[in-house]
């Protein structure tokens, strides 16, 4: 595929996953750190952030299903997954989790199912978008092109 | 009443030192007050009652004796008048007894008798002066009823009676005797044979017929002495008389002769007529104050029905004085009544003296009185004013508490307010919504410092302002005061300029913000006012100043920095103490090695201060103009700020003046040497500074092109900080021959912008010239971007670098290394320092970062590094006590603040109390390096708004930043701890 193309094609889907919602300034001001010292830092990062969703999620689901419901503990998960979708700028996921947080303050245990499975999805909606992101910028590194940045 | 009074006023007592301390003993005070107030209103009344009564009784006093002395002379002069009256009567009297004795002797005795009435009456007539008071004598002899008809032959008269004279009395001289009825037939007869002329028409009448004369005689006869009737209207003058009567006996009689004696030894009856009006009247004109006295007399015999004797009907005064007469007859009682004619007169006297003494008195009192009350009045004024003088003082305190807390209420959530509205910035914005965003983001930022000045002031004005003592380094403090005022001056075309004298140490001790606002507001004024020249600040030691004022006379007025005429520097401290207390070389002669005596005078070539402004540009909220906050904007508390603050480092601050030419401010300030030996400790200092990197160009010569001394002063100032060795030349052809033929090589040259400029022929001549020899950089010194013009230079190699002034070390070390070490890069560029010093910022210091989010903490660590920072993380806060032990091996640390098990505060209260307990034992050792003691923890938060500035302050944080890291938030916080260039 032509370079040109893949490229225009990273700009569009980056600029529609900021545009949907999905992602936040922060995810750009992530990608302003990456520079030749560090050229995988947003990869890195957001690897670590899949992880740490993963587990986190899991957490989560495990701690609503004992019962009674520990809220204390669902909402320390909450906490984090709200600090690390913070920081990388997974503007949908961060305002899940504040409504999230809101039921666990409330002992709704029926707003926090939902939420939790709000949550799986949309972090399932961004894996695969960021995947898809991550798999343009290799193809356009693999063609010699360089990625282009979001102004 | 009183001893109320005498107990609250104890209780006062006991409680007056307590009533300075608390309020409750001001109510005693009031009610011992009113208390008093009322005893001295009573005591008033009380004194003005007891000098009534003292005046009173005075002219009570004085009254009654002027009445007493009345009546004493009125008892004497009575006295005396009775006394007369008494003589004279008895003078006659005694006369008439003489007569009596006469007839005795010449009528009875002899017979026949030698008296006949003829005789008589002209005897009598002779001697009626012997007998003034008589108006007449008859005699009238005893006839007995047997020898009754004999008398009449003989005498040839019959005997009248006398009732009916008694009953008709005839007032008419021609009364006849005829009319009298012959009297009835009687035991025995007493009629007048002999009488006196006045009284002839007695003769033949029986005086024992009437019912007083014969009273009269019987009495008389008994008695033997003179016998006086009640008073009667005399016949023939009608006026009042009384009839004194003495027998005649036919012989002498013993003293103690029995009545029945006497009355058969009676020959017959002599009577005198007194009258006593004529009598009293008569003597009375002898007498002096016969006005003023009345004088009555009475007969009272019967007491219950006196009669009338002397005296008239006129009233006088009540009083009188009763003198009792002796006229020789037992019977009867007489008395004088005298009285004066008169009223007493008002007692002038004692009522002039006492109303007078009242008055006095009075008066006196009233004046005590209204002393006192005057006393209560003003010690009510001068209570209410301290209540009011404290209420105005406290007002005050909670004005200034008040404005300390709102403002600081106001930053923390301006500082919310900045931080998103930097975050908008980078948001996709369209150019009219980043111009209005960068509004809001000046508006705000020019509020936050208005806050900052209003706090300042507040915090004067409550006296909690406090100065810091750390160590700093005055030239960097300049050099970034310098950076802030840039972009303005070049905005303007004004050159700005820093020079520090070499003999001021490196490192001081002092307040280093309070000394930077001071400049800023100072140079911040000065750029406010300047359109064209320049703004230049000079630090010097005042010892240097001292000397130079001596030695030095005054550079002429275009030697100055921009050419523009200044105001003479020298004038601006005329005021100050400290130079004119002890001389010149008074307190600043002998440099201590401790103190440090700073002058800093910043001179521009502004409009000036009208001067009729002058005297009060040192007070708060005082503009030279309402107009300049209009055009200027600013509150006009910035200088008094200044002067309270140069005030609390024992400095001075003073001006001069000149409208339209400029003003130079000038003040002092006491520092504390912070290096041991300033020279020594300045070079080190320098080389210790990694940024500056000035080891890079140490030995380095440079020339300096520049026509005027004190701008190339300047110029060298900042490259002898770099180290770097420097010349001075005034133009291009000297600095070619220096170039050429001098000893030392030199790899550069700073040329001037207006040399470089004055002709293009020259300058490409030196370009040339000097490209024959070892090139060295050349670099041109320019004012501000605009003004400076590219075209005037051919494109060629070595092209000249352009600085734009103000001149700084950590920028000029930039633009050599650049220059220098990456070549020649052909093209003008300027620098750009704020991101250059960020860049420079974090290199080589080691951060640790403390988060248990992993994802955060890449992050973070990823900003920091990108920074030039040496990143270690951990993920909990116990980690971070481990590794932050003292002494410290890192340079900073951000902490997470929420984090499970051990928060951020806790973290940090923990790492405190180690390094405290540290920095006892260091203490200890001796010398121990502070700066490893204590490391500065900044709290990392998603929140702005949730973690305030104060809850990381208390557990021992020293501030915070945001997540996500933002290039200008780190610089603000960081900057505070790590010195910068």
């Amino acid at each position: 595929m032509d370079v040109l193309q893949l490229q225009r094609k990273l700009r569009e889907h980056q600029a529609a996953m900021l545009r949907e919602g999905f992602l936040d300034d922060q995810f750009s001001q992530l990608q302003k750190l990456q520079d030749e010292s560090s050229p995988d830092f947003v990869i890195e990062v957001v690897k670590m952030f899949f992880d740490d969703s993963e587990k986190l999620l899991h957490n989560m689901t495990r701690a609503l299903g004992q019962v009674p419901v520990d809220f204390k503990q669902v909402d320390a998960h909450v906490h984090q997954y709200k600090g690390s979708s913070a920081s990388v700028g997974a503007a949908r996921v961060k305002n899940v989790c504040a409504t999230f947080r809101n039921f666990c303050e409330t002992q709704n245990l029926e707003g926090c199912v939902r939420c939790l499975q709000q949550l799986q999805q949309e972090y399932s909606l961004l894996k695969n978008n960021l995947q898809y992101l991550f798999r343009l910028q290799e193809e356009i590194q693999a063609a010699g092109g360089s990625i282009p940045t979001i102004e | 009443m009183g001893f109320l009074g005498d107990y609250d006023g104890k209780v006062w007592l006991n409680n007056w030192w307590e009533k300075n301390l608390g309020n409750t003993c001001k109510q005693y005070y009031y009610k011992y007050n009113s208390l008093r107030r009322s005893w001295w209103r009573k005591l008033w009344h009380a004194y003005v009652v007891f000098w009534i009564v003292i005046s009173s009784s005075r002219f009570l006093h004085m009254s009654s004796e002027a009445t007493e002395k009345r009546k004493e002379s009125l008892v004497s002069l009575c006295d005396e008048r009775a006394r007369m009256l008494q003589d004279q009567f008895n003078v006659s009297m005694n006369h008439i007894q003489a007569m009596s004795i006469l007839i005795s002797t010449f009528h009875h005795a002899m017979d026949p008798s030698a008296i006949d009435q003829k005789t008589f009456a002209r005897y009598t007539e002779r001697t009626a002066f012997e007998r003034p008071l008589t108006s007449g004598v008859a005699y009238a002899v005893r006839v007995l009823h047997s020898e009754r008809e004999q008398f009449e032959k003989q005498q040839g008269w019959t005997i009248k009676r006398m009732d009916t004279l008694e009953q008709n009395p005839v007032q008419e001289d021609d009364f006849a005797l005829e009319a009298l009825e012959p009297s009835p037939i009687q035991e025995e007869y007493a009629p007048v044979i002999f009488a006196q002329e006045t009284i002839k028409h007695v003769i033949s009448v029986d005086v024992l017929s009437g019912k007083e004369d014969r009273q009269n005689v019987l009495r008389a006869r008994e008695s033997g002495k003179g016998v006086l009737t009640a008073p009667f209207r005399l016949l023939k003058t009608n006026r009042l008389g009384v009839i004194l009567t003495f027998a005649v006996y036919k012989k002498e009689l013993p003293s103690n002769a029995t009545p029945d004696e006497r009355i058969q030894a009676t020959d017959g009856y002599l009577g005198g007529v007194f009258d006593i009006e004529s009598l009293v009247e008569k003597l009375l004109q002898q007498l002096a104050s016969k006005q003023s006295v009345i004088v009555n007399v009475y007969d009272t015999t019967n007491h219950t029905d006196p009669i009338a004797m002397y005296g008239s009907d006129v009233l006088g005064d009540e009083f009188y004085h009763v003198s009792t007469l002796n006229f020789g007859d037992p019977f009867r009682k007489h008395e004088m009544h005298c009285r004066f004619k008169q009223k007493p007169p008002w007692p002038w006297e004692a009522i002039h003296s006492s109303v007078g003494m009242l008055v006095i008195a009075v008066l006196i009192g009233y004046i005590l009185y209204a002393t006192v009350n005057r006393m209560f009045i003003s010690e009510d004024n001068y209570n209410e004013q301290m209540e009011l003088k404290k209420r105005a003082q406290a007002a005050d305190v909670a004005k200034s508490q008040f404005l300390a807390t709102v403002s600081h209420e106001i930053r923390t959530p301006m500082n919310g307010v900045l931080g998103m509205l930097n975050m908008l910035m980078d948001t996709d914005l369209d150019v009219t919504q980043q111009e209005y965003v960068r509004t809001a983001q000046g508006s705000g930022k020019a509020l936050v410092s208005l806050i900052n000045e209003v706090l300042d002031q507040a915090k004067i004005d409550s006296g909690k302002l406090e100065l810091e003592a750390v160590v700093f380094d005055l030239r960097a403090i300049l050099d970034d005061v310098l950076l802030l005022f840039s972009e303005k001056s070049q905005g303007k075309g004004v050159e700005l300029a820093v020079y520090v004298s070499d003999e001021v140490p490196e490192q001081l001790i002092g307040d280093p913000g309070r000394f930077r606002q001071i400049i800023t507001n100072l140079m911040g004024n000065s750029i406010k006012f300047t359109e064209k020249g320049h703004i230049f600040v000079t630090i010097h030691l005042v010892e240097e100043v001292v000397h130079s004022i001596e030695v030095e006379p005054q550079s002429t007025s275009k030697d100055t920095l921009s050419g523009y005429p200044v105001a003479d520097i020298r004038r601006s401290w005329e005021g100050f103490k400290a130079f004119s207390q002890e001389g010149p070389l008074g307190s600043f002669s002998s440099p201590s090695s401790e103190l440090v005596n700073l002058i800093v005078s910043v001179e521009d070539t502004g409009v000036g201060i009208p001067l009729e402004a002058q005297s009060r540009i040192f007070t708060p909220f005082m503009q030279v103009d309402p107009s300049i906050s209009r055009k200027h904007g600013g509150t006009g508390i910035g200088l008094s700020i200044s002067k309270c603050l140069v005030g609390r480092m024992n400095g001075e601050i003073g001006f001069v003046s000149i409208p339209n030419i400029g003003s130079t401010f000038t003040f002092t300030a006491v520092f504390t040497n912070g290096s041991p030996n300033s020279k020594e400790g300045r070079s080190q200092q320098i080389n210790n500074q990694p940024h500056l990197a000035s080891s890079e160009f140490h030995g380095t010569n440079a020339l300096v092109i520049d026509p005027r001394p004190i701008r190339a002063k300047v110029s060298r100032y900042h490259l002898q900080r770099l180290d770097i060795r420097v010349e001075l030349v005034s133009d291009l052809d000297q600095g070619l021959s220096l170039i050429t033929n001098g000893n030392s090589a030199i790899s550069i040259v700073f040329i001037e912008q207006e040399v470089w400029d004055r002709d293009s022929s020259i300058s490409l001549h030196f370009v040339n010239n000097t490209r024959k020899v070892d090139p060295p950089k050349l670099f041109i010194l320019v004012n501000s971007n605009s003004s400076f013009r590219a075209s005037s230079v051919n494109s060629g190699d070595p092209f000249p670098v352009v600085i734009t002034k103000p001149l700084k070390a950590s920028m000029l070390a930039v633009t050599l290394q650049r220059a220098m070490g990456v070549g020649n890069r052909g093209n003008t560029r300027n620098v750009e320092l704020p991101s250059l010093s960020l860049q420079h910022l974090l290199r080589g210091r080691r951060i640790l970062v403390v988060d248990d989010n992993s994802v955060n903490r890449t992050v973070a660590a990823g900003a920091l590094k990108k920074y030039g920072a040496d990143v270690v993380c951990v993920s909990s806060g116990k980690d971070a006590i481990s590794k932050l032990k003292p002494p410290h091996q890192f340079d900073a640390c951000f902490m997470d603040i929420q984090m499970p098990e051990m928060d951020g505060f806790e973290a940090t209260r923990r790492i405190r109390e180690l390094e405290h307990m540290a920095s006892i034992e260091a203490s200890m050792d001796a010398d121990g390096n502070n700066s490893k003691l204590r490391v500065p923890i900044l709290a990392m938060t998603a929140d702005v708004m949730q973690a305030t500035n104060e809850e990381c302050l208390k557990s021992g944080m020293d501030g915070y930043v945001s997540k996500p890291f933002e290039a200008e938030q780190l610089y603000r916080e960081v900057s505070r701890f790590f010195p910068t260039s």
